[in-house]
This record gives C-alpha cells, sequence and structure tokens, in this order.
C-alpha cells in the first residue's frame, strides 16, 4: 500500500460525498463524467491493493482447523503454488470437485475442503456491508488472486464439454422471465445501448457487453466504501430481478459467470477495479 | 396456469403449441439449478421462479411467440383488467409523477407491504425536467400532444398500464395493475401524468 494509494481512499470519499450529492440534483451526466476522471486518475493506486494486500497474507497464511495454507494446498487450475493467470481461465471444471466453477467457488472449496473452514460459515456473510469496516476473508483472497491475472486476456476453456454445458445452462438462465415484474436478466442485459435511469447496461450477448459485466470485478464500489466481488454483483442483480436470493457459491451463478466470462474471452483483463 | 394452454389448445393447432413448448436437455437442466438454487428471503420467496402462462411461452419462445398464440393470450390478459367503477380514467398528474419517480417495491430488501413505485423513469423518458432516465421503453415526453387528449388514450393508457402484456404478450414492462402493484388510484395518476394537457409532459 503506497502513501498513493492512502491518500486515494481519502480522496475517494470525499469524492463519493459530492458525487452522492450531485446525483440527487440534476447534473448526473456531469457526475458520470467526473466519476470516469476520477478513475482514470486513480488507476494506478486503487483502493483494491489494500484488500489484495490482505489477500495475499491469507493466501499464504496456515489456517482453518487443518492449519495448513491455501498457496501449499489450492489448485486453482494451473497447479498448486500458480496463481498468474489463474482468474482469467477460470471458470473451468475441476476433477477433484467434480464442477465447474468460478474463482470465488474454488478458492471457497479449497478452504472447506483443504483447510476444513465450515461452508455454512463462510456463506452466512459472504460479502462485504456498507457498515463493515473489514471484507470478509473470502472477498480479499478473490481480489488478491485476481490480481495475479492483470494484464492477461480472458481464456474460458469452451471446447471442453463440462464447461461447453454450463455456459448453456447460463444462456437459458439469463433469458428466464419469471417473478412479479416478469424480468429476466436479458430484460435489462439483453439489447445494447440501454440503460436503468443513468446506468449503462451492458448486453452481456456481446463480446463488448460481456467486457463491460466482467472487468473491474472484484470491484472497490465507491458508494458505501466497500470491496465486492463478482458473485456480489449477481446476487444484486437478482435482487432487482426481484428474484429471490440466489445460494452463495452455487451452479447458478458459476453459469452467470461462465456465460458472460466465456463471451468476453479474448478480453484482456485490467485487474480489480473500481466501481461506482 | 394450466388454463392458459387449455385455452390457447381450442385455438391453436396443436403441433405449434407442442413445439414452442418442448424443453430442451439444456433448458431442462437450466429449471434444475433454478429449482435448486434459490433460498426465499424477505418477502421474495421461491414461489416467484414459477413461470405464469406468459412467461411459460415467452420464455420457450425467445420472447416471439407465434402470432396465434400471441393473440389469445393477449385477449386473456386484456381480460384481467379491472376498469374503474365509477368511469373515470384521469387522476392527478403531480401524484402520478411521484409514483413515475419511485423505483421502490417487490426486491427483499423492501419492506412488504410499503407502497410499490411505478419504476416507470427506469425505462421511460416522461417529464422534460427529469434527466435521470432509463431508456428500456420508448420516451414518453409530449404523449398526449402527439398522441391526442380522447377517451380512447385514456383507456389504452390506462390498460397499458395495467397489463403491457394485453397489448405486447411478452413486453417488457411490468404488468402493475395485474399483479397489485399498483393500485386503480395510482393508475389514474399515472393516466393523468401522460395524458393531462397541464402535465409538464405536455408543455
Ligand atoms: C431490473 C434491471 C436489472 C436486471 C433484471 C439485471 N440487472 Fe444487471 N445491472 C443492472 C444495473 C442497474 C446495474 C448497474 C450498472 C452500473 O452500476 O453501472 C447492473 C450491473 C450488472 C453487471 C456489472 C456491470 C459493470 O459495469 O460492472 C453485470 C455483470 C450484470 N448486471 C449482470 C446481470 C445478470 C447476470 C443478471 C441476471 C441474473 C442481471 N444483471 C439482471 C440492472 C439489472
Ligand atoms: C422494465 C421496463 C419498463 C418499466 C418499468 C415501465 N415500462 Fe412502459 N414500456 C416498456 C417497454 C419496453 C415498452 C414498449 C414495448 C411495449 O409496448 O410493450 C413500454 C411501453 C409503454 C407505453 C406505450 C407506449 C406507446 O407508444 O404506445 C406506455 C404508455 C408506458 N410504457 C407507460 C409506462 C408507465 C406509466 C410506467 C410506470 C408505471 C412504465 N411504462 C414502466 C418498458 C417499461
Amino acid at each position: 500500500m503506497t502513501m498513493k494509494a492512502v491518500l486515494a481512499s481519502t480522496a475517494l470519499s470525499l469524492f463519493v460525498g459530492v458525487a452522492a450529492h450531485a446525483q440527487e440534483t440534476i447534473d448526473h451526466a456531469k457526475a458520470h463524467e467526473e466519476f470516469e476522471k476520477f478513475r482514470a486518475e486513480m488507476e494506478d493506486s486503487n483502493p483494491a491493493e489494500l484488500f489484495a494486500l490482505k489477500g495475499q497474507e491469507l493466501w499464504h497464511a496456515k489456517r482453518g482447523p487443518k492449519n495448513v495454507s491455501l498457496h501449499e494446498t489450492c489448485d486453482l487450475g494451473l497447479g498448486i503454488g500458480k496463481l498468474e493467470g489463474a482468474y482469467v481461465h477460470m471458470p473451468r471444471y475441476f476433477k477433484d470437485a467434480d464442477a465447474v466453477m468460478d474463482a470465488e467457488r474454488r478458492i471457497v472449496w479449497c478452504m472447506v475442503e483443504k483447510q476444513g473452514f465450515k461452508f455454512e460459515d463462510i456463506a452466512k456473510k459472504p460479502f462485504m456491508g456498507a457498515n463493515d469496516t473489514q471484507a470478509p476473508d473470502i472477498t480479499n483472497l478473490v481480489t488478491y488472486i485476481a490480481e495475479k491475472s492483470r494484464n492477461m486476456k480472458f481464456a474460458v476453456d469452451l471446447k471442453d464439454p463440462k464447461v461447453r454445458e454450463i455456459y448453456e445452462i447460463g444462456k437459458e438462465i439469463v433469458n428466464y422471465r419469471a417473478g412479479p415484474f416478469d424480468f429476466a436478466c436479458n430484460t435489462c442485459h439483453g439489447t445494447d445501448g440501454r440503460r436503468i435511469r443513468m446506468q449503462n447496461l451492458p448486453n452481456l450477448a456481446k463480446p463488448e457487453g460481456a467486457a463491460k459485466g466482467v472487468l473491474g470485478w472484484p470491484g472497490y464500489r465507491m458508494t458505501g466504501g466497500v470491496m465486492l466481488t463478482h458473485q456480489w454483483r449477481m446476487n444484486d442483480c437478482f435482487r432487482q430481478q426481484r428474484f429471490p436470493e440466489p445460494k452463495y457459491a452455487s451452479d447458478l451463478i458459476t453459469a452467470l459467470l461462465t456465460y458472460m466470462t466465456a463471451n468476453a474471452n479474448g478480453v484482456v483483463y485490467k485487474g480489480p477495479g473500481i466501481k461506482r | 396456469m394450466k388454463k392458459f394452454y387449455l385455452f390457447a389448445l381450442a385455438f391453436v393447432p396443436s403441433l405449434v403449441l407442442a413445439e414452442a413448448l418442448a424443453d430442451g436437455v439444456i433448458r431442462a437442466k437450466a429449471l434444475q439449478i433454478i429449482k435448486r438454487d434459490f433460498m426465499p428471503r424477505g418477502q421474495a420467496g421461491i414461489d416467484r421462479l414459477a413461470e405464469d402462462g406468459v412467461q411459460a411461452i415467452c420464455n420457450r419462445t425467445g420472447n416471439k411467440p407465434p402470432q396465434e398464440i400471441a393473440k389469445v393470450l393477449e385477449a386473456d390478459q386484456m381480460a384481467t383488467i379491472k376498469w374503474p367503477a365509477d368511469g373515470k380514467l384521469m387522476g392527478d398528474w403531480k401524484r402520478g409523477e411521484q409514483i413515475a419517480q419511485s423505483g421502490r417495491g417487490f426486491t427483499w430488501s423492501d419492506q412488504p407491504g410499503l407502497p410499490v413505485g411505478g419504476n416507470c423513469y427506469n425505462c421511460h423518458q416522461i417529464g422534460p425536467q427529469e434527466l435521470a432516465y432509463g431508456t428500456v421503453g420508448p420516451s414518453l415526453l409530449h404523449f398526449g400532444k402527439l398522441r391526442g387528449y380522447g377517451p380512447d388514450m385514456q383507456k389504452y393508457v390506462f390498460a397499458k398500464i395495467y397489463n403491457a402484456k394485453a397489448f405486447n404478450l411478452c413486453s417488457e414492462m411490468p404488468r402493475f395493475g395485474r399483479i397489485g402493484a399498483l393500485t386503480e388510484q395510482q393508475i389514474k395518476d399515472l393516466v393523468a401524468l401522460l395524458l393531462d394537457p397541464e402535465s409538464p409532459v405536455n408543455k
């Protein structure tokens, strides 16, 4: 954590106040522009660094009832201890678990199977809340792992039949309309150039839209000052869809993340980001 | 839901219908996962995942149902509309504007029982003063000025808000009256927002 990053997070909280106020008044477009400018300036002193650093510590520490480190036990698909590029190759099929898993789910699996943590304990509060001063361990860990794939291309292996199948299932799920408002993911994300209020909605079916959907996750969210993962985004979109809550680290979420990430294959991942 | 199918069957060549309703392997697996991987939270129960007749058809035809099916089911949806007993369709545009602004309602973080908002600005441009509007639906600015203020137009707008699927079976717009999100009075207020010549929408 550099001094610059510390300053950045202070500046950030000031900015959030201003942005929030601006958004209540007329000048939304302006606030959006300011935010983009601010994000560009923060690019190399991203508050996500803080969380990645904690994640690095956690990754190497001997923890859990079995007192082992993830570093010496957890295979993210490229071999134990190999982290570079692991994030952009997930979701992928893991033989030991006989399941396709996204990065967050895979780390949870390792925490449970290798370190002996209880899944229920992790799933009880998997995401950082607005009043929390600290992110859950799993968020820090995902941020660290994601950081290790910075500047690499997304490369989900659709030639693997198991990955292909969950991809196709994801494609079904984004089209599934139900609930009181008859919404599907694609009600909001199935067409180019749509907005809900001032928020741009990426078209997840197209490479450019899918790229917007996956870049910058996990992300530091300025509103509330919280570090959030891609799983969180799925959770909150289902909320907006007026659906019940998706189970944490489930096939349901993996299917959506597989669909989106594979549609973004070939796009260069820029590392954990900043979100409005 | 069964009723819809039976009703539809009477009018539609059964082959077309069978094809529209057939579930592929992938879809069946997706449904299984949807059934298994959600949990109820707040007011959002698991029952929300079940498809009603309209959703089932739209989901299985990529929102492009065969015309014969669409016509029958749209008529069904039209029949759900409860018209005001007093015959009046125009409320107060000022209240309508507030309802259009509110995006509240029906999520697991909303308190059940509180009034639901119209969410209209999430998807539509409406009043000229509100620049933070969504673009999922068409612009409704100058709606009355462009489309007319007469009784038929009032009826159309009331019905469209009450049940958008009566006109376009797989419309992305929710069925606000049908699902009990908006009351009769609230829908009248929204009709006035779009059709009162005094409403800023028509200035
Ligand atoms: C009712 C509207 C709505 C529905 C339904 C919806 N979303 Fe979203 N989605 C949004 C909004 C609003 C945002 C926030 C955009 C922003 O902050 O710029 C968003 C953001 C996202 C993002 C992040 C985009 C980014 O820039 O980082 C992804 C990915 C996403 N949604 C996927 C989904 C998926 C998958 C589903 C279905 C499970 C879904 N959404 C359902 C409205 C919706
Ligand atoms: C989730 C998106 C969404 C929301 C929320 C929504 N609409 Fe719509 N609306 C649409 C779409 C899409 C269309 C065009 C397709 C159609 O006619 O079904 C539409 C069409 C309309 C039309 C018909 C326009 C015409 O040219 O005939 C009216 C009137 C309308 N909406 C009013 C409203 C009002 C009032 C509200 C709030 C109570 C509302 N809508 C909320 C998406 C939405």
